[in-house]
C-alpha cells in the first residue's frame, strides 16, 4: 500500500472515532429524555400519529407495533411500485414494475437491506424514488435504533415488565438523529456536485459521435438527473444503501469528489459505531460501549488491510495481458477493473470494507470485478451477521447478542452462572440469542443451496466457475444478513431470486429482530445483581478479544466449507 | 391490536409526508438556491448548446482526442442514462481478452518503452468514469500530439491545465478530466488551424 493510502486510512479512522463521544452522547440524550418533558412540536406529532408518548409497553406490544408499523411500510411501497405509471412525477416516462420485482424492492427497503433487482435511473420514477424508497429509507433505520435502544433498556432497567415505547423511540430516531443530520449530508453533496432538481433528464450534444452495438451513430447523450442528494444522504446514514442510480456510488452523480466520497464514507459507520457509545452512556458504564467499539473497530481495521492489499496487488492475469498495475505518482496501479480513477484503490477497499462491516451495501467500486480475496472480505463480513458496526441499531443489537454467547461460552469454562452488564443470562436469554445468530446463517446456506439446485439461476450468473457460484452465496449472504450489496453480475431480476431474495431479506431480519425483543423484555424484569469480584469483567481486553474469537469462530465454521468453493477456490486457482 | 395498526398507518403517513415530502423538497429549494450549477447536472454550457456534464465522461476513442476509460454501459458507451460496471470476474477468460485486445490497439499507438497504465484497459465501476489517471494521460500524449501536429509541450500544458490534484493535498486521487481535455484540446487545434490560414 501506499504512503497516501495509509495516510487516507488513518485519517478515516480517526475522523470517525473522534465522533464517536459527541454524537453518542446527544442520541443518548435523545433517548433518555422522558416522554413527558418532549418540546412541543415533537408531542404535536404525538398528537397527531395517536399516540400516547407516556405509556410504555411490555416486549410483546413493542414487538407487535414495530411489525404492524414494517408491514404497514411494505403495503405501501408495494403499491407506490405497483402503481408507478399512474403516480404523479415521472417526467421521463418509467414503465411498470412486475410483481416480483415490487415485492422484492418493498421487502428490501422495509428491512434496511435496500438490495436492488433493478437499475434506478431507468426503472423508478422520482416519486418512487422519493415518496416510495427514500420514506423506508429514514423509517427502517428508525424501527433499527428503536429496537436497539429498547435491548439497552432490558440491561438498564430491572424489575419492571415494559421496555419503553416503540412509537416514541422510532419518531425520536427519525426526526432528532436521521432528519438532521440527512439534510446537513445532503448539502454538502449537492455543493461537492451531486444533483438535486425535479427537471427531467438533460440531453448533451456529444463532442465526439459514437456508435451504439448495433453500429448506428449516436450523437447525443441522456444525462439522468432527479432528487439524487436527499436520497443518497439517508442511504448512506441510515446504513441503506440503495443507490439512486445503477452503479450506486460509483456514479459520478453519486459520489463527485473524493470529499463526497469521504463523507460518506464516514456517514456509513457513524451511527452504529456512536450507538456503542450510547450504549455505554445507557447503561451507566461507559467502559461497556467502548469494549463492544473496540471488538468491532479490531476486526473492521484487519480485513480493511486484507482488502486493499489484494486490490493494489491486482491480478497475473493483468499483468500478463499487458497492463502497468504499479502505483506511481500519476496512478494508483491495482485492479482498477469496476473502478473509479478519483477514488483509486485505497478509497475503493476503505468503501467496499466499510459498507459491507456496516450493513449498508452502497458501492463506490464493483465487488464483482475485485480480486478474489479483496471480494472474500465483502462477503464473509456480512456473513458475520452484520455485527461489524451493522446497520443502524441492528449492527449492535447483533453484537450484543453475540456478548451473550461470548459471557456464556466465558461462564461455561469457568463454571458459573454468565452475567453481562448486571443482568444474569439464562435459559430463555441463550435461547433467544443463538436463534438471533443462528437464523440468518441458515437463511444464507439454505438460499444458496436452493438457488444452485434451481434450474434457472444458472442463466443468471455472469460469470462461469467459482465465481458464478460466488455471485449466489454473495446475494443469500447479502439477504440474510440485510446488507444490499451485491455481486452485481448476477441477474436478480427473475422470479425466482425476486421471491426468494425478497424471503431471505425477511427472515434474516425479523428473525434476528423478534428474538432480540424478547431478550430485552426478559431482561428488564430481571433483577440487577451487584458486581462482585467473582463477576467477570466485560469492559476490558480479556473480553474485547474473546468477543471477537466467537464472532469469527462462529463465522468461519459455518462459511468455511462455502467459501472454499467460491473465493478460496478461485485464489488458489489465481497464483497457480 | 386495532389501536396499534391505527397508530402504525397515521404514523406512516405523517412520516411519507415529512421524510418523503418535506425533507425531499427542502433539500431542493436549498440546493437549487445555494448551489444551482451542481444542483442541475454539473452541465458545460457553450454557446447555448449542452456539451456534457463535467461530472459525466463521454466516449472518446478518435485521432486527436484523449481517449477516455473503456465503459461497460449499454448499448453504447458512456450511455448516462444506464450506468453500469462490467462485472466481469477477475478470472474470466473474457475479462482477460478484453484487457489484451485493449491493450494491443493502445500499445501501437503509445510510447514504446511504457507500459500501458492500467485504467486505460479496465471499464470503470459507473462506465462514465469522467477521469483518466495522470499516467494515462501523459502516455496518450506523444500520440494527440502527432495527430495534431502540435508539439508535445503545447498538449502538456492543457494536461496539467486539466489535472485534478488529490483534494486538500491528500484525499483520493489525482486525475485528468478527460472531457474537458478535449474540449481544449478542440478549441486549441481550431485556433491553430485559423492561424495556418
Amino acid at each position: 500500500m501506499t504512503i497516501n493510502g495509509l495516510l487516507q486510512i488513518a485519517f478515516y479512522l480517526t475522523v470517525l472515532l473522534a465522533l464517536v463521544k459527541p454524537l453518542g452522547l446527544y442520541i443518548a440524550k435523545v433517548f433518555m429524555r422522558p416522554a413527558g418533558e418532549a418540546p412541543k412540536p415533537e408531542k404535536w406529532i404525538y398528537r397527531i400519529c395517536g399516540v400516547n408518548e407516556s405509556a410504555e409497553m411490555s416486549s410483546k406490544t413493542y414487538a407487535l407495533a414495530a411489525i404492524v408499523f414494517n408491514a404497514a411500510g411494505f403495503c405501501l411501497l408495494f403499491i407506490i411500485l405497483s402503481f408507478q405509471t399512474a403516480l404523479p412525477l415521472n417526467p421521463d416516462g418509467m414503465g411498470g414494475i412486475s410483481w416480483h420485482l415490487a415485492f422484492n424492492t418493498a421487502a428490501s427497503f422495509i428491512t434496511n437491506t435496500n438490495w436492488q433487482s433493478y437499475g434506478g435511473e431507468s426503472t423508478m420514477s422520482y416519486f418512487s424514488q422519493m415518496v416510495g424508497l427514500t420514506v423506508q429509507n429514514f423509517l427502517s433505520a428508525a424501527s433499527g435504533m428503536a429496537i436497539l435502544i429498547a435491548l439497552i433498556r432490558g440491561f438498564a432497567r430491572h424489575s419492571v415488565e415494559t421496555i419503553g415505547n416503540f412509537w416514541v423511540d422510532m419518531i425520536r430516531s427519525a426526526v432528532y438523529i436521521l432528519l438532521p443530520l440527512s439534510l446537513m449530508l445532503a448539502l454538502a453533496l449537492v455543493w461537492q456536485g451531486m444533483p438535486q432538481t425535479f427537471t427531467p433528464h438533460a440531453t448533451a450534444q456529444l463532442v465526439e459521435p459514437t456508435k451504439d452495438d448495433k453500429g448506428s451513430a449516436v450523437t447525443e447523450q441522456m444525462i439522468a438527473l432527479g432528487p439524487v442528494a436527499s436520497q443518497v444522504a439517508i442511504k448512506q446514514l441510515g446504513t441503506n444503501g440503495g443507490g439512486y442510480f445503477n452503479a450506486n456510488s460509483a456514479h459520478p452523480f453519486e459520489n463527485p469528489t473524493p470529499l463526497s466520497n469521504f463523507l460518506m464514507m464516514l456517514s456509513l459507520l457513524l451511527i452504529p459505531a456512536a450507538l456503542c457509545y450510547t450504549f455505554g452512556v445507557m447503561v451507566g458504564d461507559r467502559r461497556q460501549g467502548w469494549a463492544v467499539l473496540a471488538a468491532m473497530a479490531i476486526v473492521f481495521v484487519f480485513l480493511l488491510g486484507v482488502c486493499a492489499h489484494y486490490e493494489q496487488s491486482a491480478t497475473p492475469m493483468l499483468v500478463k495481458a499487458g497492463a502497468d498495475i504499479r502505483a506511481s505518482d500519476g496512478s494508483s496501479g491495482g485492479n482498477t477493473e469496476g473502478k473509479e480513477v478519483r477514488f483509486g484503490i485505497v478509497n475503493s477497499a476503505i468503501y467496499a470494507t466499510a459498507t459491507t462491516a456496516a450493513s449498508n451495501g452502497s458501492v463506490n467500486a464493483m465487488h464483482d470485478s475485485f480480486t478474489p480475496l479483496g471480494g472474500l472480505v465483502s462477503l464473509w463480513l456480512m456473513q458475520l451477521g452484520e455485527i461489524i458496526f451493522g446497520g443502524v441499531g441492528s449492527g449492535l443489537y447483533g453484537m450484543i447478542v453475540f456478548a451473550i454467547v461470548a459471557v456464556f461460552i466465558a461462564g461455561l469454562m469457568v463454571g458459573r452462572t454468565p452475567e453481562y452488564i448486571r443482568k444474569k443470562i439464562e435459559a430463555h436469554e441463550m435461547k433467544m440469542a443463538s436463534l438471533a445468530a443462528l437464523i440468518p446463517i441458515m437463511v444464507a446456506l439454505i438460499g444458496t443451496a436452493v438457488a444452485l439446485i434451481e434450474p434457472s439461476s444458472k442463466a443468471s450468473m455472469a460469470n462461469p466457475g467459482a465465481h458464478g457460484y460466488g455471485e449466489v452465496l454473495y446475494a443469500f449472504s447479502s439477504a440474510a444478513n440485510n446488507n444490499g450489496s451485491a455481486f452485481a453480475g448476477l441477474n436478480a431480476n427473475t422470479p425466482f431470486f425476486n421471491i426468494s431474495l425478497g424471503l431471505a431479506m425477511l427472515i434474516g431480519r425479523f428473525g434476528c429482530m423478534l428474538p432480540v425483543i424478547a431478550i430485552a423484555g426478559s431482561l428488564a424484569a430481571k433483577k440487577s445483581i451487584p458486581v462482585t469480584s467473582g463477576t467477570m469483567p466485560t469492559h476490558g481486553p480479556i473480553f474485547v478479544a474473546l468477543l471477537i474469537a466467537v464472532v469469527l469462530m462462529i463465522g468461519a465454521l459455518s462459511f468455511f466449507p462455502a467459501l472454499a468453493l467460491g473465493p478460496i477456490v478461485e485464489h488458489l486457482m489465481m497464483i497457480q | 391490536m386495532i389501536t396499534q395498526i391505527r397508530q402504525g398507518v397515521i404514523t406512516l403517513a405523517v412520516f411519507t409526508i415529512i421524510t418523503g415530502g418535506i425533507y425531499p423538497l427542502v433539500v431542493t429549494i436549498m440546493a437549487q438556491a445555494l448551489f444551482p450549477a451542481q444542483a442541475n447536472g454539473s452541465l458545460i454550457v457553450i454557446n447555448g448548446t449542452t456539451a456534457g456534464s463535467e461530472l459525466i465522461g463521454q466516449s472518446f476513442s478518435g485521432t486527436g482526442h484523449f481517449w477516455s476509460r473503456p465503459s461497460a454501459t449499454g448499448p453504447l458507451p458512456y450511455n448516462a442514462a444506464a450506468s453500469s460496471g462490467s462485472n466481469l470476474g477477475p478470472l474470466n477468460p473474457d475479462f482477460a481478452t478484453k484487457v489484451r485486445e485493449r491493450v494491443d490497439a493502445i500499445a501501437t499507438t503509445g510510447p514504446a518503452n511504457i507500459a500501458v497504465p492500467v485504467d486505460l484497459v479496465t471499464a470503470s465501476g459507473s462506465g462514465l468514469d469522467p477521469h483518466i489517471s495522470p499516467a494515462a494521460a501523459a502516455y496518450q500524449v506523444p500520440r494527440v500530439a502527432r495527430e495534431l501536429s502540435l508539439t508535445e509541450s503545447a498538449i502538456m500544458k492543457l494536461v496539467a491545465n486539466n489535472t485534478e490534484r488529490r483534494q486538500f493535498g491528500f484525499l483520493g486521487e489525482p486525475r485528468v478530466n478527460v472531457l474537458k481535455l478535449n474540449l481544449d484540446i478542440d478549441n486549441l487545434n481550431s485556433g491553430h488551424k485559423l492561424e495556418q490560414r
